[in-house]
């Protein structure tokens, strides 16, 4: 062990801590060698921006006059349904919500203009925001009907928590048929037309730090703009994939549970987005540090885009009907570079992840804690690793008969 | 004074077989940049184009078009970025069937040539954060 986090911390109190992002990171260890970089470095900071489904938000209005128990009864933002399985006051705002009359793909290709992230966005962007519920009515809540508007200030709590963010490695996503085709990995384009991938490669959280050595249960990070932590691992978190000498994941492996305060946020982090054909969702920004407390854990964060592969998968046929199989592995510094080789054929790349807005998170968050703004925390629990015995399980139906 | 505009050119069937740029390249001294053509020898034709050169070149150019049948319109569509809105993901780069789209070497932010854009607008839906517009 090199140093401690609470060394760290007392570094970074005084403003002396030496912080500096994936990305530079590896130039200096080049330059210097691990050894040298590891003692030199306490903290390398990482960003990603991506669209991330799995997120939504935990709203608690205050109780109206006479008050109205929303929960067992129905509930809308902006038209946006919410859940309403919870207490009166409070309701669950999910980014892939749509309004009940949008017309989903009843016109195929769907546009999905405006769902739950892009209420997300301008409940945080501090517009205000139309609330409107019913309920069956109790002796204690007797209200039936409620419509209002509410602003983010004035509610008493907004809890953003996305149950799975951050994903370690992600799929190239191709379409080998002769139709055009309407996905989460974006519009794909007949005859491998186009391949689409979507993380920050060697900026990229997690593949920073493949085995979770510094990234746990209670991590503080940078979500939205704002403060938030690692709640849990994520959904689908699956550690037992396989993996490169360097560690790094060949395929999605692990991934995170985020919760923050809403209020902190901000508009050009959560940034309501549109899949054309496919849904709505909410384009997350995400930045964590990680402390270097080893000349491994320095190590890891070296990566570079060259050594991160992921997977070429097929989009008409492979991954709807859940086939096995993969066309290829290919580097992000190939994926990056603007066209890659899959079957022989000349595919122009694309992403759906923004490297210039995980840049500027990893730089936000260097800027936060060389400037004494913010303090590491030590992980209360790690995440399960490599270890442990979680497979990624299908759904097997099983036949309801009667 | 040079000047530079974008149009579009419906050509009735009989004149879809006439070299018409070339006369327009050759006698009035004009330069051209086709941005979307459809057309095919007997049926309707459609051109759109940014046609540029000195003023009056470019009316006696217009002129002649007029005389052989073509029937002019100016492109009153428009495919514009919400600089704002954009998040520069790239979601837009590989689609683009014109190559209007490019990553700056350095920050990888998305570029946009409104020159070589056809107002295709397959952007415009496919932009996940709707940057993309399209004006009419």
């Amino acid at each position: 062990m090199l140093k401690t986090i609470v060394e760290i911390n007392e570094k970074i109190k005084k403003g002396k801590a030496v912080v500096v992002t994936a990305e530079e990171v590896i130039d200096i260890a080049r330059e210097k060698g691990l050894h040298k970089a590891a003692e030199e470095i306490d903290v390398v900071t990482t960003g990603t921006f991506s669209p991330m489904c799995s997120s939504g938000a935990f709203l608690n209005f205050g109780h109206s006059q006479p008050r109205i128990k929303l929960g067992g009864g129905k509930a809308y933002l902006n038209d946006v349904p919410v859940y309403t399985g919870l207490a009166a006051a409070d309701v669950f705002l999910g980014a892939n919500a749509l309004p009940d009359d949008d017309p989903r793909n009843k016109f195929h290709p769907g546009e999905f203009n405006y769902g739950g992230g892009h209420v997300i966005e301008e409940l945080v962007a501090g517009k205000d925001i139309r609330l409107v519920a019913t309920a069956y009515g109790t002796d204690c809540y007797p209200r039936r009907k409620l419509e209002s508007w509410i602003n983010l200030k004035d509610i008493n709590d907004a809890i953003l928590f996305n149950v799975r963010n951050a994903y370690q490695n992600y799929e190239v996503a191709v379409n080998s048929s002769d139709r055009m085709l309407y996905t989460y990995m974006g519009v794909l384009k007949p005859n491998l037309g186009n391949a689409h991938y979507s993380t920050s490669g060697q900026l990229s959280p997690l593949l920073n730090d493949p085995y979770y050595k510094s990234i746990g249960v209670g991590t503080k990070v940078f979500i939205g703009g704002g403060i938030g932590y690692v709640a849990w691992h994520g959904t689908q978190h699956n550690p037992n994939v396989p993996r490169g000498e360097n560690g790094v994941p060949r395929e999605g492996a692990g991934s995170l549970s985020l919760i923050g305060d809403l209020k902190q946020m901000k508009p050009e982090w959560l940034v309501g987005t549109s899949m054309f054909g496919y849904g709505c969702t909410l384009s997350t920004g995400i930045g964590i540090p990680i402390p270097v407390l080893s000349e491994e854990i320095l190590r890891y964060t070296t990566v570079t885009d060259d050594e991160i592969f992921a997977p070429i998968i097929e989009f008409s046929e492979t991954y709807p009907q859940r086939k096995p199989g993969i066309l290829g592995e290919i580097s992000y510094a190939e994926l990056k570079s603007g066209h890659i080789k899959v079957q022989g054929k000349d595919v122009p790349t694309a992403s759906l992840s923004s490297y210039p807005k995980a840049i500027e998170i990893a730089g936000i968050l260097k800027d936060w804690i060389e400037r004494g703004e913010f303090l590491l925390t030590e992980p209360v629990a790690h995440l399960p690793g490599i270890e442990s015995d979680i497979t990624f399980k299908p759904l097997e139906e099983r036949l309801i008969t009667e | 004074m040079d000047i530079s505009k974008r149009i579009v050119l419906h050509f009735p069937p009989h004149v879809t077989g006439q070299p018409v740029v070339y006369r327009l390249v050759k006698d009035f001294n004009l330069n051209f940049n086709i941005l979307k053509a459809s057309v095919s020898p007997g049926e309707e034709g459609l051109l759109i184009m940014e046609l540029g050169g000195t003023q009056k070149n470019y009316d006696k150019g217009i002129q002649y078009l007029a005389s052989v049948g073509v029937k002019i319109q100016s492109l009153s569509q428009d495919v514009v970025r919400d600089e704002a809105r954009c998040t520069h993901c790239g979601a837009c780069v590989a689609i683009c069937p014109s190559g209007a789209f490019s990553l700056e070497a350095k920050t990888r932010k998305v570029l946009f040539d409104h020159n070589k854009c056809v107002i295709c607008g397959l952007c415009v839906k496919a932009c996940p954060p709707r940057a993309m517009r399209l004006y009419f």
